[in-house]
């Protein structure tokens, strides 16, 4: 057994808030956000890259971070679902998009969702229902159907085209982004 | 399903790059985008002992002209290979591939170079380069060169790269005028891998075919040029008939495998099938004007 | 509030990530475990290596069977049956002989997953591999390898039944049809895996248990037994689930009994998380049989008898006992009237991970059977399916229906209350089916291949043996609601919230439900079974009620009125006819509880009422303080749901690829307390009956080794491969329970395969396509077109 490998350094922003640590190579970048940071908002589902449970954004793009290392997330910014909603009383308008058009039930599947949907009506604020399952396609769900998701995710275009004020974090580049 | 431990270290040039795998030989392996060899270290498929880091490496990534094709960083985002307006123009076969490489997330990290150094022959970067022939430019400790696409790919996810070499750039050439591409793949959901895929190419001079390439995926270790079938469909019209032989050309030269996917028999009749389909799609773009 | 269609509570919470699903929970110093799992498929075993293991930094422990001692019995039978003859359970650890690939070998226990893990690697076993059957026909005949050295010819149960006089029918028959029908193995796959979590204080002698589980209580009752501890010094809570359908309602898997063993031993908190190849091969799977179906049918295609023979795959043991084949075979005869019937299965034993219940839990099964008899009937006689299932429906007048067999409860199978020709009807009128012959044709003309199939069921639900609720309003004027059972989803903190708002006339906002911790409410079984809100339901029902008598006795003391003249209305009760004259739910509270001390301006007012002369008691004799109350609902038997399914499908003959037209749901769920979590419930049955149609398969190769052991093998649909589904209600309310309820949680998922196999034998009829096999990929349809030219 070769010896233990040393740590390294990462500096980056989550959710606007900026983090260090040395952290072992090997470490995923959902495990560290889940257990050294405690935003376990982004859940385990599949650690191969296919369920999508654990999409978090990364300088605004959506990417699975159980297919990244901590460290490769030196100086980036990223967002998880916790960084969503505007404060503690309102919902970023994706969020209550769901919640209003019953899209998820175990809830388990939906902060994965939720960061791909952010991201994708900020590039496309009209899609049709094909763009909307296509979009969709990169996520497991096991309790829906999708069908409710499909139109939550309409019901969010409408409601950010209604108030585009209202989409603050998640919905694009972070400004403190690094490259 | 937690990756076994490696050493890491993350360089800035491909200098450095080489440097490293100089010095650790078959013990390291490059990361890339990480879409394909995550999930094989999250699985325990492979321990590398050291890994090393391309993504600070950013003179890896562009999109250029370049004597007459399109010249793509090894370290190139398949999402802004995607975008690229000018990839779209001039490589369409590749633009219109792009989109079926798994998801937007899995783009947004995944790398052009990354793909086709891991060689999955069910995946659609592999079945571009060979269809089109790429240039494939890797940097060893000798120093540089080149080979073509057929070379690159030599087995299910071997390629021509020694442990002491990466791949640092990918050539496409443009489109030629009055050809037509079109990328066809049957895959059970969208965004897996393909059980089987098409590129077809047709360059037609009046009615004429001039020039054709096609190249499957999922079919064999390595994406397969029906050089048979493109010999029997050069200097005729593209015709029913002339479809129906190079779809029987390829029915009878392939040799894929069983799986669970798939039987070997429905991946020859699909590959058949798609055959057609995807010479058809490709002959209406060559018309266009 | 019942019927309304309101947002969920629980919703943002969730929508924050403020969910707490089980590898969520990490108790300070929580250190992590993994699991050897065999990698043969039946094998002796011999040594186990694990020193290297230990040794490495890091890890803190490392478990074998021998290091279990008496621990490491067999696991309980959990539900046991008199033709059971030859049921066998799983230790925590194996011992001597593994059977499936996956079953747990060695428990390692690190400071984290990754340490864990490489220490697994480091452990060395010793192997003897032992011949495999994989196939469930194979391991019942001579000459099969056994699974069990000790069960002859692999059989663990057979259990014939008998209804009326079949072999007097198939001798009167006009017709007698035979099929061989085969259903392959799947599982349930939620996204979020098992997992738990475990800790013991020894300062109070607690052992706090968190699982990903459907059923807490008779985890916590078990694990009180097996470490000699007083049940209320066992704390067993299932936290936010990620899905359970079924595949969390095995109870007693071995890392529920391995993590809290570890944690007492270790003195501290111990945490496992199943990855999802341990979930594709370790977690409990189904669907697996193997039906000889014959129908003895007369002129005008109706069934007068049916023979049912078949094979039940159980996998290597039977913890669950043999409840998924006894559903199948009470509930195959579906809304149909059968008199004579005969049904005969096999449970055989194989060397690939057990059995238990998956959404359905025997029921798809059954309707596929039954479903494709209807269409081998139609293709007989040359009638339309549809009419041919007209003409077998059991009648709206026709209720209470005996279908003359013990249902998996120990009651009768009695259908209760339908409506199966309305429900056929509707889903036709709906689907467009008058006009769907005409288009099929055209496009026939076309070379294009539409189909149209149907699936109609029955759904026994809402068993017992109880449930039961606490209901409580506090000074604040919430209500606090806690039962026994679980939630993955279904929405219960939504629709049992509404349930009391109702009763209460509260905002069903200002409820908090609390499921699935033994601490909060110490009776009752679990979520299975589609018995939920039949069952907790009408025990929050019952208690709401008490609350609100008690509340109205309370303010009728108070006010100085009679309580006929009461109403209880936003929240409060008030005298009617005069505003002003009102108490409210939250003072009422208050006063319900004489604790002498103010600690706030109601609370005041109550304690000044109790400095007041009076004679006797505050409380009186067999009065409790507080507005609170506990209920509960022991059904009398299963109450019967039903539904109808109708999809248009297009298959491509040459790739033999199906597309999803239109899929329309028609479902009878009796009373509906929030339709929006009903249609969402339904829809995601409907998106596991189409995946296990057309996508999911679990695959093992001959020397047992599983094959679809990730998320690229196993292929569950996405959004792009499930349609709208469409669905239209029809409510029979239930006459067994006072809200009329039935469950509808299993429906969805029940004839998906049954409708696909129609509709895909529809668009390939004028091909000569017979289907006869679940699920069905491109590659397969292909093949069968192939094979019938």
């Amino acid at each position: 057994m070769s010896p233990t490998p040393a740590l390294v350094s990462v500096r980056l922003r989550v959710n606007g808030r900026e983090y260090t640590a040395e952290v072992p190579p090997r470490l995923l970048l959902s495990d560290f956000l889940r257990y050294r940071l405690g935003l376990t908002g982004t859940h385990v589902g599949c650690e191969h890259g296919v369920c999508g449970a654990r999409t978090i954004q990364l300088d605004g793009a959506p990417v699975r971070s159980c297919l990244m290392l901590a460290v490769q997330a030196d100086r980036a910014a990223l967002t998880t679902v916790e960084g969503l909603a505007p404060g503690p009383d309102r919902l970023h308008p994706v969020q209550e998009a769901f919640r209003l058009e019953h899209g998820l039930q175990c809830g388990f599947c939906t902060p994965g969702i939720l960061m791909t949907v952010t991201a994708f009506l900020h590039e496309h604020p009209s899609p049709s229902e094909a763009e909307i399952r296509r979009e969709l396609a990169g996520h497991l769900c096991r309790c829906t159907g999708y069908q409710n998701i499909v139109r939550a995710v309409r019901r969010a275009s409408l409601l950010l085209a209604a108030d585009p004020g209202r989409a603050t974090a998640g919905a694009g580049r972070d400004p403190v982004s690094s490259p | 399903m937690k990756p076994p431990a490696f050493e890491y270290v993350a360089v800035a040039s491909t200098e450095e790059a080489v440097a490293e795998l100089a010095g650790h030989g078959d013990e390291a392996r490059i990361l890339a985008g990480g879409q394909s060899l995550m999930p094989i270290l999250n699985m325990r498929l492979a321990a590398p002992g050291r890994l090393v880091d391309l993504n600070p490496v950013s003179a890896l990534s562009y999109i250029v002209e370049r004597a007459g094709g399109v010249a793509i960083g090894a370290m190139t985002r398949q999402r802004m290979a995607e975008r690229s307006e000018l990839i779209a123009a001039q490589v369409p076969l590749l633009a219109e591939a792009l989109p079926w490489v798994g998801h937007a997330a899995i783009r947004n990290r995944g790398t052009i170079g990354g793909s086709l150094a891991h060689a999955d022959p069910a995946a659609e970067l592999p079945g571009v380069a060979v269809c089109l022939d790429a240039r494939f430019t890797v940097l060893g400790g000798g120093g540089e060169r080149t080979l073509g696409a057929r070379e690159f790919f030599r087995g299910y996810l071997a390629t021509a790269l020694a442990p002491t070499e990466l791949l640092t750039e990918v050539w496409f050439p443009d489109a030629p005028p009055g050809s037509g591409a079109a990328w066809i793949e049957f895959a059970r959901r969208h965004g897996d891998y393909a059980l089987v895929g098409v590129a077809a190419v047709v360059t037609l001079k009046g009615p004429t075919v001039r020039e054709a390439r096609l190249a499957l995926i999922g079919v064999d270790g390595v994406p397969v040029r029906a050089v048979e079938a493109e010999r029997l469909l050069i200097g005729a019209p593209l015709s029913a008939e002339s479809m129906a032989a190079a779809a029987e050309s390829v029915r009878r030269t392939l040799e894929p495998h069983d799986d669970i996917h798939a039987t070997a028999a429905y991946r020859r009749h699909l590959a058949s099938v798609l055959t057609v389909r995807a010479l058809a799609r490709a002959g209406e773009r060559a018309c266009r004007p | 509030m019942i019927g309304a269609r309101i947002p969920r509570n629980e919703d943002p919470r969730l929508l924050r990530g403020l969910g707490c699903f089980v590898d969520d929970v990490n108790p300070a110093g929580v250190l992590h475990a993994a699991c050897l799992r065999s990698p043969h498929a039946h094998a002796r075993l011999g040594s186990i290596e694990a020193s290297r293991a230990r040794a490495l930094p890091g890890v803190q422990l490392v478990v074998t069977a021998a290091d279990l001692g008496e621990l490491n019995e067999p696991g309980p039978l959990l539900i046991p049956h008199p033709t059971l003859t030859h049921p066998r359970t799983q230790r925590p650890l194996a011992l001597d002989e593994v059977r499936y690939v996956g079953e747990t070998v060695a428990f390692v226990v690190a400071d984290d997953r990754y340490v864990a893990e490489d220490a697994v690697d480091l452990i060395v076993v010793d192997y003897e591999p032992l011949p495999v059957v994989t196939d469930a026909e194979r391991a019942l005949s001579a000459g099969a390898p056994l699974v069990h050295g000790n069960v002859p010819a692999n059989r663990a149960a057979r259990f014939p039944q008998r209804v009326g006089d079949p072999d007097h029918a198939f001798r009167q028959a006009a017709h007698v049809l035979r099929e061989r029908l085969v259903i392959e193995r799947s599982c349930g796959s939620p996204i979020e895996g098992r997992g738990v979590v475990a800790e013991h204080d020894p300062r109070t002698g607690v052992l706090r248990v968190w699982t990903s589980t459907q059923a807490p209580l008779p985890i916590k009752n078990g694990l009180a037994r097996m470490f000699g501890l007083p049940e209320f010094q066992v704390e067993v809570i299932a936290p936010d689930v990620g899905g359970g359908f079924g595949t969390k309602i095995m109870l007693f898997y071995p890392e529920e009994i391995l993590v809290p063993w570890a944690t007492m031993r270790l003195g501290r908190p111990v945490k496992w998380t199943e990855d999802r190849r341990e979930h594709l091969i370790a977690a409990n799977q189904e669907r697996g049989q193997i039906h000889d179906v014959e129908a003895a049918v007369d002129g005008d295609g109706r069934i007068l008898a049916l023979r049912d023979h078949f094979i039940h795959d159980t996998g290597a043991y039977t913890p669950y006992g043999i409840v998924v084949p006894i559903i199948t075979a009470t509930q195959l005869p579906g809304p149909y009237r059968l008199r004579n019937y005969e049904v005969e299965f096999e449970v055989a034993y194989t060397n690939k991970v057990a059995v238990s219940p998956y959404r359905g839990a025997g029921r798809p099964h059954g309707a596929f059977v039954m479903e494709r008899v209807i269409g081998l009937i139609a293709h007989q006689l040359g009638l339309e399916p549809a009419e041919v299932r007209r003409r077998n429906f059991i009648q709206p007048d026709e209720f209470p229906w005996d279908v003359g067999l013990t249902f998996q409860d120990g009651g009768p199978t009695r259908y209760d209350s339908g409506n199966y020709p309305a429900g056929l009807e509707m889903a036709l009128e709906h689907a467009g089916f008058a006009t769907f012959r005409a288009r099929q044709a055209e496009a026939r003309n076309q070379g294009r291949y539409l189909g149209v199939g149907m699936g109609c069921y029955v759904e026994g639900t809402g068993i017992g043996p109880y449930e039961g609720a606490h209901v409580r309003v506090e000074p604040s004027g919430r209500v606090f609601v806690a039962t026994g059972l679980t939630t993955q989803g279904q929405g219960h903190g939504t629709t049992f919230a509404q349930i009391v708002a109702e009763t209460l006339a509260c905002e069903a906002s200002a409820v908090t439900v609390v499921t699935g911790d033994t601490r909060k409410f110490n009776w009752g079984a679990g979520t299975y079974a589609s018995r939920a809100l039949v069952t907790s339901g009408n025990a929050i029902h019952a208690a709401a009620q008490q609350v609100r008598a008690k509340a109205l006795r309370l303010a009728s003391e108070l006010l100085e009125v009679s309580p006929a003249d009461l109403e209880l209305v936003d929240g409060r009760v008030r005298v009617k006819g005069a505003p002003g004259k009102e108490l409210t739910l939250g003072a009422l509270a208050t006063v319900a509880n004489p604790i002498r001390y103010a600690y706030g301006k109601e609370a005041a007012d109550a304690a000044l009422r109790l400095v007041k002369p009076r004679a006797g008691a505050v409380l009186a004799e067999g009065e409790a303080p507080g507005l609170e109350a506990f209920g509960y609902y022991a059904p009398p038997h299963s109450t019967f749901a039903s539904g109808c399914h109708v999809a248009i499908v297009e298959v491509d003959p040459v790739t033999g690829n199906v597309t999803l037209l239109r899929y329309v749901v028609q479902h009878d769920c009796g009373t509906m307390v929030n339709p929006t979590v009903v249609e969402g419930q339904i829809q995601g049955g409907v998106a596991q009956g189409i995946g296990g149609a057309l996508y999911e398969k679990i695959v093992y190769d001959e020397a047992g080794q599983p094959l679809t052991s990730t998320y690229m093998d196993f292929l569950m649909p996405t959004a792009m491969e499930i349609p709208e589904i469409e669905i239209v209600h029809l409510e029979t309310p239930s006459p067994l329970n006072p809200l009329g309820i039935k469950g509808v949680g299993e429906a969805g998922a029940i004839p998906g395969p049954a409708v696909l196999a129609e509709a895909i034998e529809d668009a390939l009829r004028p091909l000569g396509v017979r289907i006869r096999e679940m699920p069905l990929s491109p590659n397969r349809i292909r093949e069968l077109i192939e094979q019938a030219q």
